[in-house]
């Protein structure tokens, strides 16, 4: 794991009048990691998320970015900061070229108080060839453009005020298989650039494919940390659904007695049951 | 007319290809670019039209037929006299046309915009002739009180939410109240000061008219050379020459035709160099600065232009201010072309025309597409018929019919290529 922790939540707690939606969670990411926040519905991962990116105001807890103590009350908050968060809707505007779309809201102007296309478009192209990201033009409009390309272009605009954390909201839901991959390798290249990468996903299969570590939520808690290297999928679930490994083994018409994944499990977990103290289900 | 330049014109080079641990990106195949030579430009042309990419074709295809069915039906349609009635005829309704084109790049409308012409040209009738205000001085003020409107109606619609439906619709039955109130008992208030009265009697000679349109080519091939060399310089791909000669052309012999047709009647209108000034420099705003950028983001999806940053309520309330502000000049041009202001100024079908003027020229209803010039190719359109009808003495029962057939048919147009355009992926 790498050593300097960027953003780390401790003890936060967020309550929506009688639904306690986060219970005492704690949340650490490095910069150049891969965090995965799986877990199933309700299971508190956008709240988390909204409380990171300035949407919600934690009811209790800490909030810690590059070492000091910071108070989040607002997007513009955790923009300054350095947290750039793109949700499922993308937030493109479908009429507008990609250009316009990377660079809504800080349209650079030229000499002659008009629009710098020219600049804008050189950038742009230059942004997107150094993410590896494969448009047919820049000039085209969004709404001709696949959804795996959506994608890649809403995380680009995401990179563009230079963020040191980046949040992504099931960046691979409603993709096929090569668009998938596309986007994938381009969260690896965000984290290898130096970046802290969240990334809530309920497909577990790319989960693994990109993922440093895996925080699982349930029911509001952080139940299990798992290293991605050294667990697997029947872990998390486990951890997902507060069942143990062997139910999950039966559920899949598996036989249950060979685990020898289980100390991992219980290897990968000990980090969230040390300083969360909310280890819940996990076996 | 340069509206689509940006869009179809420039193509990407190929993304340059780099090896990652698990995809790999060659040069972009899938990337159609412009052939060269004749069959290449047929191709390409064939393409955009399957894919609804034709810009104001359609519009310049259908004005072409009008004037064709109404010359051959009448032989004075196509006369200097009657063209350059025509373009007198249209600068009002194409001025507020303008503004209704701002309005629907939002995805709103506004409903006022005839009663607003009205009532701002009552207020500078009644100041000029009754207060003895300078011509100057009472323009002006129309001009305010039309701006001050569309900020009232614009701040409502942005702060307490209502629809700008409702909105604008209470305006105009409110504005046109004014508009008697203001006019008092009289009725009818007669314009005679030729500040005023010369906005549409004023021609441009010869030497005039050929500086202003030798300018007007001069600055446009002037701009897109030094755009094409700034492109060329940092390294972004440039449209090919072909189009943009063909564009050039083009423009040249329109503003040559208009020229020489001008100088055999009376001259260059005044009006009509306002008309077209204001379609220059609307253009200019939505395309070329950050305010039109953002109105089209607010029109394109208003979510995401706010989490950009951008104040959607601000651009809301700009616009509807500019509009309200371009039917106050259209009120001026209207009472200025009648001599006068009366109980009907900026009434009857002023207002749906000037919609369907912007509607016909290839603004979408629904938000995010659209541009300046839709507003002078909608008014061509919708004063060439009911012009043409006029020769041909016409009832106006029928000539309300033919005006909604060819607005229905226009939209139908739009609807349909709307679909090519979904089919090929675009907006």
């Amino acid at each position: 794991m790498p050593d300097t922790v960027l953003l780390r939540l401790e003890h936060v707690s967020k309550r929506f009048g009688a639904v306690q939606a986060l219970t005492e969670v704690d949340f650490e990411v490095s910069a150049g990691e891969v965090v995965a926040l799986v877990g199933d519905n309700g299971a508190g991962k956008s709240t988390l998320i909204k409380l990171i990116s300035g949407i919600f105001k934690a009811d209790s807890g800490r909030f810690e970015f590059d070492g000091s103590e910071r108070s989040v009350t607002s997007p513009s908050d955790a923009t300054d900061l350095g947290i750039a968060t793109v949700y499922q809707d993308l937030a493109l505007c479908d009429n507008l070229d990609v250009v316009a779309n990377l660079y809504l809201g800080h349209e650079r102007i030229g000499g002659s108080r008009f629009l710098d296309e020219t600049d804008m478009e050189r950038d742009a192209s230059g942004l997107l060839q150094r993410l590896s990201v494969s448009i047919p033009s820049v000039r085209t409009p969004v709404a001709s453009l696949s959804g795996g390309q959506r994608q890649s272009v809403a995380v680009a605009k995401a990179t563009m005020g230079q963020p040191k954390l980046v949040i992504l909201d099931e960046p691979t839901a409603a993709l096929g298989v090569p668009q998938t991959r596309q986007v994938l390798a381009l969260i690896r290249r965000l984290r290898d650039s130096g970046l802290g990468v969240v990334v809530i996903s309920h497909n577990l299969v790319d989960v693994f494919a990109v993922a440093d570590r895996i925080i699982v939520m349930r029911l509001g808690r952080r139940v299990a940390t798992y290293d991605a290297a050294t667990s697997n999928a029947d872990q998390v679930v486990a951890a997902m659904t507060g069942a143990n490994l062997a139910e999950v083994d039966q559920a899949m018409g598996r036989p249950s007695e060979d685990q020898p994944a289980s100390d991992g499990a219980s290897d990968g977990a000990s980090d969230a049951g040390s300083d969360g103290g909310s280890t819940g289900g996990t076996p | 007319m340069t509206v689509e330049q940006e869009r179809s014109g420039t193509r990407s080079e190929p993304v340059a290809g780099e090896h990652d641990d698990d995809i790999v990106i060659t040069p972009d195949s899938r990337l159609i670019t412009e052939e060269p030579g004749l069959g290449g430009a047929a191709r390409a042309f064939r393409r955009r039209l399957a894919q609804g990419e034709l810009g104001n074709l359609p519009v310049l295809l259908g004005i072409a037929a009008i004037w064709i069915v109404f010359q051959s039906l009448n032989d004075r349609f196509l006369s200097p006299v009657n063209l350059t009635n025509l373009m007198l005829q249209i600068a009002a309704m194409g001025t507020i046309s303008v503004g209704i084109v701002l309005v629907l790049l939002l995805g709103e409308i506004d409903l006022s915009v005839g009663a607003v012409s009205g009532f701002a040209a009552a207020v500078m009738a009644v100041l000029n002739v009754k207060h003895g205000w300078s011509a100057w001085a009472s323009m002006a003020a129309a001009i305010a009180v039309g701006l001050a409107i569309g900020a009232f109606q614009g701040a409502w619609i942005t702060k307490l939410r209502v629809p700008s439906f409702v909105v604008t619709l209470a305006g105009l039955l409110a504005w046109q109240g004014a508009l008697l109130y203001v006019l008092g008992g009289t009725g009818t208030i007669n314009l005679s000061d030729p500040g005023i009265i010369d906005l549409t009697s004023t021609f441009f000679g010869p030497v005039v008219s050929w500086v202003i349109a030798i300018g007007v080519l001069v600055a446009y091939v002037g701009a897109v050379g030094l755009n094409r060399r700034r492109r060329r310089a940092v390294g972004v791909p440039v449209a090919p020459i072909r189009v943009v000669a063909a564009r050039a052309i083009a423009l040249a012999v329109i503003v040559v035709v208009a020229t020489v047709t001008f100088q055999r009647d009376r001259g260059l209108p005044l009006a009509t160099v306002l008309l077209v000034g204001f379609v220059v420099i609307f253009d200019i705003i939505t395309r070329r600065t950050r305010f039109g950028r953002h109105i089209f983001a607010v029109g394109g999806n208003a979510e995401a232009a706010r989490r950009a940053g951008i104040s959607v309520d601000g651009v809301r309330l700009a616009v509807f201010t500019l509009c309200s502000g371009m039917a106050a000049v259209g009120g001026i041009l209207a009472a200025s072309r009648l001599f006068a202001v009366n109980q009907s100024s900026g009434g009857s079908d002023l207002l749906l025309n000037a919609i369907a003027a912007a509607v016909i020229g290839g603004t979408s209803l629904f938000g995010g597409r659209g541009s300046a010039w839709s507003a002078l190719l909608g008014a061509l359109v919708i004063g060439s018929i009911a012009n043409g009808m006029d020769l041909l003495n016409v009832e106006s029962s029928i000539k309300f019919m033919v005006t909604g057939a060819v607005l229905l048919v226009a939209v139908t147009i739009d609807a349909v290529s709307r679909r090519g355009r979904a089919t090929a992926g675009r907006f």
